[in-house]
């Protein structure tokens, strides 16, 4: 088969790249110091769920408010002209040609305490807010950063569907709202659960972004990093840190799509 | 004809699609339980108006009457007609059952009377036990069917269908014609039926209605159209045609080849210009010496029922359909009774020729 042939370099570089860095970090996770093998890093993650639960609640937080900003604006610009869509596209893909980490620092000096906000706002006598170092800021960084990954697959999947199944269901007595819940909704599905994958497994796993807009709060993250690069040079607790988040959001996704694959087969029910 | 009888009434449409004017002045009236074809090549609008009919397209200038009512601004959900949309258009997430229950679930009916109804509707177009089939799992006659079903379950006075066989092969298509006119006759309700195919047309219909560029060119029945056509465009798209330029110099007289032939056409001015149309199943081949004119075969082609054969009469073209055979580079005479010979006055019309690709437009690329 020549097809195979041609993924044959995609293949190695998945196999350096993915899947041996994998197996360094289950390697890790279960190693001493000395290379004995323990539990022990395992049992040391305990010490660190507030943190876990935290970054999870966040992680789900920025991606409800993705949905919630990114699906009508999929679906905007899927409905408009093929010159509209590129410009929209365009505008939409734009901030990520900027560096994370610009992009990043740029939130701060907006929100700061004598950032643009605040000064404004003093400026007009109201007096500062606290805008910054808190849980929402937090949220407003990831859904800024990540927000693009939820509008291009729904954007994408909803520019797929063919406009006479609409006016099929509209030819059937459909008002705009029951066109939206039994046929739209139906059939952007997959947008939507490729656009929650990719927001919230980035977000939960996210450091810069709590760091720099959180204060002193530390996301897993931002602790996993800790073990790698500073002070408490850790890659065995490190590693564990890894292994137990990759599981919990593979459990995450596993109940989502359960539950999306719930809600399709509940529509295909008489 | 008053306007109780008809169920809908085009009143002078007028539709653009950016600077193209597509329906130049639609007037169209349908009666209630009619087979209306609308027919045409690519590009002639016949889509168009099945469109502003079901509410999809807004005519620029004009009206259009259900039952009398105006009903510009209604939009296609409160409208009492069904589509059946090219290519089918069925819900890719739902099953056959939930495609043709779709129109009671939106109006909300009991559980009970939609699986009767449901039943009912499988029954009709024949898919019994396809209830729980994906719809990427049927065939494309069985697709046909469930839209079909889908459409009529909403008991619609009138359906709209936008070419529903054209995606299936020509004995499928032979056998849904059938089976759609036998289904319009059992649910009594109006058809407006959208197609190229003038056979079709023509097999099916109680009017057809033929279109070229946006203007309506001729409404009758399909013996009107096939027999008494109004212009060299009607002529030369249903069926095959001869058309030769001639000249009436009176009433019943019309010249043509440099002769003279008797014919049943008057009211034409004096040595009026006009179009010839000879159908070539209307020329009987006869011995040189007996014939009107005379020409020399040029190519046969077997067709099953007769031949085809190409005869240059004068350097043009003539199309011959006969029983017998002709060896090529016979001479032959050729005979034309007198109510064979259409007499048309001249249009602006470009004749519409199959082979032509300049008067093949994308209709769908212009929507």
């Amino acid at each position: 088969m020549k097809s195979k042939w041609i993924a044959a370099p995609y293949l190695v570089w998945m196999g350096i790249f993915i899947i041996v860095p994998l197996l360094i970090v289950v390697y890790f996770a279960f190693t001493t110091a000395d290379g004995g093998f323990t539990f022990n890093n395992i049992a040391q993650v305990g010490q660190y769920s507030e943190a876990i639960f935290k970054s999870i609640l966040l992680g789900i937080v920025a991606t409800a408010v993705c949905l919630l900003l990114g699906y009508p604006l999929g679906y905007i610009i899927a409905r408009s002209t093929v010159r509209r869509q590129r410009t929209m596209v365009l505008l939409t893909m734009l901030p990520m040609w900027m560096n994370f980490l610009l992009r990043t620092y740029a939130w701060m000096t907006i929100l700061e305490n004598n950032g643009l906000i605040n000064r404004f706002l003093n400026a007009i006598g109201l007096g500062s807010l606290p805008l910054i170092n808190n849980s929402g800021a937090v949220v407003l960084g990831m859904v800024y950063n990540f927000l693009p990954f939820m509008i291009m697959p729904i954007y994408s999947v909803m520019a797929k569907i063919d406009r006479r199944v609409i006016e099929a269901a509209e030819d059937l007595g459909a008002n705009r709202l029951q066109v939206f819940k039994k046929v739209l909704l139906p059939l952007s599905f997959p947008g939507i659960a490729t656009g929650i994958t990719m927001v919230f497994v980035p977000a939960v796993s996210t450091f810069v972004i709590s760091r720099m807009l959180g204060g002193g709060d530390m996301l897993i993250g931002d602790i996993i990093e800790m073990q790698f690069v500073g002070s408490t040079y850790n890659p065995y607790v490190g590693s564990a840190l890894s292994l137990v988040l990759m599981v919990l959001v593979f459990i995450c996704m596993a109940v989502m799509r359960q539950f999306g694959s719930d809600e399709e087969s509940e529509a295909m029910m008489p | 004809m008053t306007q109780k009888q008809n169920i809908i009434d085009l009143k002078d449409i007028v539709v653009k699609f950016d600077d193209e004017t597509v329906l130049k002045g639609i007037n169209l009236s349908i009666k209630d339980k009619e087979f209306v074809t609308l027919l045409g090549p690519s590009g002639c609008g016949k889509t168009t108006t099945l469109r502003i009919i079901g509410g999809f397209v807004l005519p620029d200038e004009g009206e259009i009457f259900f039952e009398g009512k105006k009903i510009n601004g209604v939009p296609p959900y409160k409208r009492q007609v069904n589509t059946i949309f090219q290519r089918y258009a069925l819900f890719p997430h739902l099953n056959v059952y939930e495609n043709v229950a779709f129109g009671l679930r939106i109006k909300k009916r009991p559980e009970k009377e939609i699986r009767t109804r449901v039943k009912e509707m499988l029954a009709l177009v024949g898919l019994q036990g396809y209830e729980r089939r994906n719809i990427d799992a049927l065939s494309g006659g069985q697709q046909q069917r469930v839209a079909i079903a889908r459409a009529v379950i909403n008991q619609p006075k009138v359906l709209l269908l936008d070419e529903p066989l054209a995606a299936l092969d020509l004995k499928l298509r032979k056998e849904m014609q059938v089976e759609l006119k036998k289904i319009q006759q059992s649910l009594g309700i109006t058809f407006v039926y959208v197609t190229h195919d003038q056979e079709e047309a023509l097999t099916m219909s109680d009017t057809v209605v033929v279109m070229n560029h946006g203007v309506i060119q001729q409404i009758g029945t399909p013996q009107d159209i096939y027999n008494e056509p109004q212009n060299a465009f009607v002529a030369d798209f249903i069926g095959e045609s001869n058309i030769v330029d001639g000249v009436m110099p009176e009433d019943l007289r019309v010249q043509f080849l440099g002769r003279d032939f008797v014919c049943v056409d008057k009211g034409f001015a004096p040595d009026e210009p006009v179009d010839v149309v000879i159908r070539p199943e209307d020329i009987k081949v006869v011995p040189p010496a007996e014939g009107q004119f005379t020409g020399q075969v040029d190519t046969v082609t077997f067709k099953g029922v007769h031949y085809e054969m190409i005869v240059k009469v004068e350097g043009k073209d003539w199309m011959i359909h006969s029983t017998k055979c002709e060896e090529p580079g016979a001479v032959i005479g050729m005979r034309v009774d007198p109510f064979d010979i259409h007499i048309m006055h001249k249009s602006d019309e470009p004749i519409y020729r199959d082979d032509d690709p300049s008067t093949v437009i994308d209709e769908e690329a212009v929507q």
